[in-house]
């Protein structure tokens, strides 16, 4: 082998490493996005807390419930209320109602987020039913409550200064693959 | 060692020779060419006048199976005109055939992998085409999703293998690309002739050296995107789906992070061959080399830092948008230096005006013109009302249909005797570039008054408002057949009709690369001895 064909096959390796590097970060862009949209709330993406650790502030926020279904879904989902007025920082309570009209046992989750998606960094949750699958037997009805706050911290926000409403929302999906004995069995 | 000259089929199919290669490649993106040219049509004839009527009868389908199939066309089109023509002829075209003569190397540095490259690209294409044929979503066939594939419309969307074939389809081509990349990167950096720094190397080759770099960087994200697409779609993966914890939104970021680079991936080589042709009938050295080419450079870098601004209506936060808005504007700047050293090289010069020369000039127009409406759909604020609407397709057309095509047009008229050895006819080629000029600005320039008036793209049918337009629009691509029949023509003459040989360099002392030291048509083995430069 000539040298310059042993320099050639040593960059052609070299290029071959940065489209390997290339295909593996954009796999490693999916647990990073996941990771980035629940740091930053971006897409108004939530954020959990354990406890209410803040104190109430002089600036109301209406909260608004919405409730959706895939269309593969065919439990019927709706809040129990159309929305709340309360302080930021203070804590709220809301719940949601589930009802399985089929005759089969279905496991659903339920994704969720805020608009506007602004808001989602300032949006803790500290119960939801969406922290966990739901399993609804035939013909089975359940009032599930989400415990929520609007973290003060958003006082400090301007981009966030004219908000005074926020639409909180949820769709469940069937899961399909769920394993009803492991997920009752809990 | 004697190199053997190889004939017949085996001379083509198991070429390892980068001018055959080249050739192949040319061949091939005009087939290519030719097949999303006629979809476009399709498209246009139907948007000719209000309803939907043309496809219906063009194809014996229903109303709803056709305006399916409107989306199929636009897809189709979109998806041959980036992969299958414009890439294939500007780097694997010019590129094989003209990187190695103008750094004075023997051939690519792999050639056994060029060839690969190359006849990875029919299948490619038949896969493709395949796609259209085959059920998408239930009850009809082929893909509809636009060239961005955009999850969940490719992913639940389009329950048949059609996406599949799709998918498999820019695998393969991707493949191809990132292979080609690959040989003209190593070529470049190692198989340059003795003097020719990289400071003293010819712009198109400094083009295609970033373009490969660019493709390298991009094409596996994409390659990983649709790979997801895939097991989305048949294993139960839910990268894109919502209901197991995907995003479909995470989809756009990835094709974006490859796409935005694409589009420089197809203007860079392009900037190359209208350099060359510049200098040469200006009879002046380019204006501002070095910042010519780190101007360049500076696109291909920014380009992969700016991908969300073709997101701006899916939420991002204001000071996001505001990054993009930003970073997308300081494009202009390297992209207006290339301008102005264009116009620098020719102020003053002595200028000839051939048909590579008008089609340069006129590239250099019309880029400027979609580049100034890039500008204005870079603002988030005036995105959001224009986004997805003709005003869009106006901009990408100006810049790729009126500004790449146009390239490959220029480089093509400028070659064609050095590749063939022989000239093609003057007088007739000039007519071929008015009427190109005329129809293609027909095609497009309205389509700005469309969008203004928020006609969304990739829809069948429009209100009676904006029939006015779309007609001028559509009269204006018959127009443009007239300049394709015509170029078909010319190409045929100057191939096949006796024309007058071409000399070693016709275009006299403006042509200084490399290229023009050698026979018309070169040697099959050049620079067995390599050059010198001083």
């Amino acid at each position: 082998m000539t040298a310059v064909a042993a320099k050639n096959n040593r960059m052609a390796g070299m290029v071959v490493g940065v489209v390997l590097g290339m295909v593996g970060l954009a796999y490693a862009s999916v647990p990073l996005y996941e990771l980035f949209c629940r740091v930053t709330g971006y897409g108004g993406t939530t954020q959990r807390a354990e406890l209410l650790d803040t104190q109430a502030i002089d600036r109301d926020m209406r909260v608004r419930f919405s409730a959706n279904t895939h269309r593969d879904m065919p439990w019927d989902f709706k809040p129990q209320q159309v929305a709340q007025t309360l302080k930021v920082g203070e804590q709220g309570l809301a719940y949601f109602e589930a009802h399985n009209p089929t005759n089969q046992t279905i496991v659903g989750t339920a994704t969720y987020n805020v608009a506007p998606h602004k808001a989602g960094t300032y949006f803790a949750k500290i119960d939801c039913f969406c922290f966990t699958e739901q399993v609804l037997k035939p013909g089975e009805t359940v009032v599930m409550p989400v415990v929520y706050f609007i973290d003060p911290l958003i006082e400090e926000d301007r981009n966030l200064n004219e908000v005074t409403e926020v639409t909180l929302s949820y769709t469940f999906f069937v899961m399909d693959d769920a394993d009803v004995e492991t997920v009752t069995g809990r | 060692m004697a190199h053997e000259n190889p004939t017949g089929w085996k001379r083509w199919l198991f070429s390892t020779n980068h001018k055959d290669i080249g050739v192949m490649y040319l061949w091939f993106a005009f087939i290519a060419g030719m097949i999303g040219f006629g979809m476009s049509g399709l498209i246009r004839m139907e948007l000719m006048n209000p309803g939907v009527d043309v496809i219906p009868s063009v194809f014996g389908m229903t109303e709803d199976q056709a305006r399916h199939m409107f989306n199929v066309l636009t897809t189709g089109h979109g998806l041959i005109m980036v992969f299958f023509m414009v890439m294939p002829a500007l780097i694997g075209g010019f590129g094989n055939y003209f990187v190695p003569l103008m750094i004075g190397a023997p051939d690519m540095a792999f050639p056994r992998m060029n060839n690969i490259s190359f006849w990875l690209m029919p299948p490619a294409f038949i896969l493709l085409l395949l796609s259209t044929f085959v059920e998408g979503p239930s009850g009809m066939n082929g893909f509809g999703g636009g060239w961005t594939a955009y999850a969940p419309l490719s992913t639940s969307g389009h329950p048949g293998p059609s996406m599949d074939l799709a998918i498999f389809s820019l695998h393969v081509a991707g493949a191809s690309s990132i292979m080609g990349a690959i040989n003209y990167i190593t070529t470049i950096f190692n198989m340059r002739a003795p003097g020719m720094t990289m400071h003293k190397m010819p712009l198109f080759s400094w083009s295609i050296l970033i373009t490969a770099f660019l493709l390298v960087l991009s094409l596996p994200v994409l390659a990983g995107a649709i790979t997801m697409l895939l097991t989305d779609r048949n294993f139960g993966t839910t990268f894109f789906d919502p209901a197991g914890g995907g995003d479909p939104i995470l989809f756009q970021h990835l094709f974006w992070f490859f796409g935005h680079p694409e589009v420089y991936i197809m203007i860079l080589p392009a900037f190359g061959i209208v350099s060359h042709i510049v200098s040469t009938f200006s009879k002046k050295p380019i204006f501002g080399y070095l910042g010519m080419a780190y101007a360049m450079a500076a696109i291909g870098f920014i380009g992969f830092v700016v991908w969300a601004h073709h997101m701006y209506t899916v939420g991002l936060d204001v000071d996001t948008k505001a990054y993009f808005v930003a970073a997308t504007m300081v494009i202009a700047v390297p992209t207006g230096v290339k301008i102005f050293s264009w116009i620098a090289t020719m102020w003053g010069g002595s200028i000839r005006y051939t048909v590579p020369m008008l089609y340069a000039i006129a590239f250099i127009l019309l880029f400027t013109l979609g580049g100034v409406t890039g500008v204005v759909l870079s603002n988030a604020g005036a995105d959001v009302a224009l986004h997805d609407t003709y005003y869009v397709v106006a901009h990408f057309h100006y810049v790729l249909s009126l500004g790449a095509v146009f390239a490959i047009f220029a480089g093509l008229y400028y070659w064609v005797g050095k590749m063939s050895g022989k000239q093609y006819p003057e007088r007739l080629a000039q007519l071929q570039f008015w009427i190109t000029f005329i129809g293609v600005n027909m095609i497009f320039f309205p389509q700005h008054f469309l969008g203004l008036q928020g006609m969304p793209r990739r829809y069948v049918d429009y209100p009676d408002a904006m029939a006015y337009w779309n007609q001028i629009s559509s009269y204006g691509y018959l127009v443009t057949l007239g300049g394709v029949v015509l170029f078909i023509l010319v190409m045929a003459m100057t191939l096949f009709k006796r024309q007058k040989d071409c000399a070693d360099n016709p275009w006299g002392e403006g042509a200084t690369t490399l290229e023009w030291s050698l026979s018309s048509p070169p040697p099959f083995h050049q620079f067995n001895e390599l050059p010198q430069i001083k």
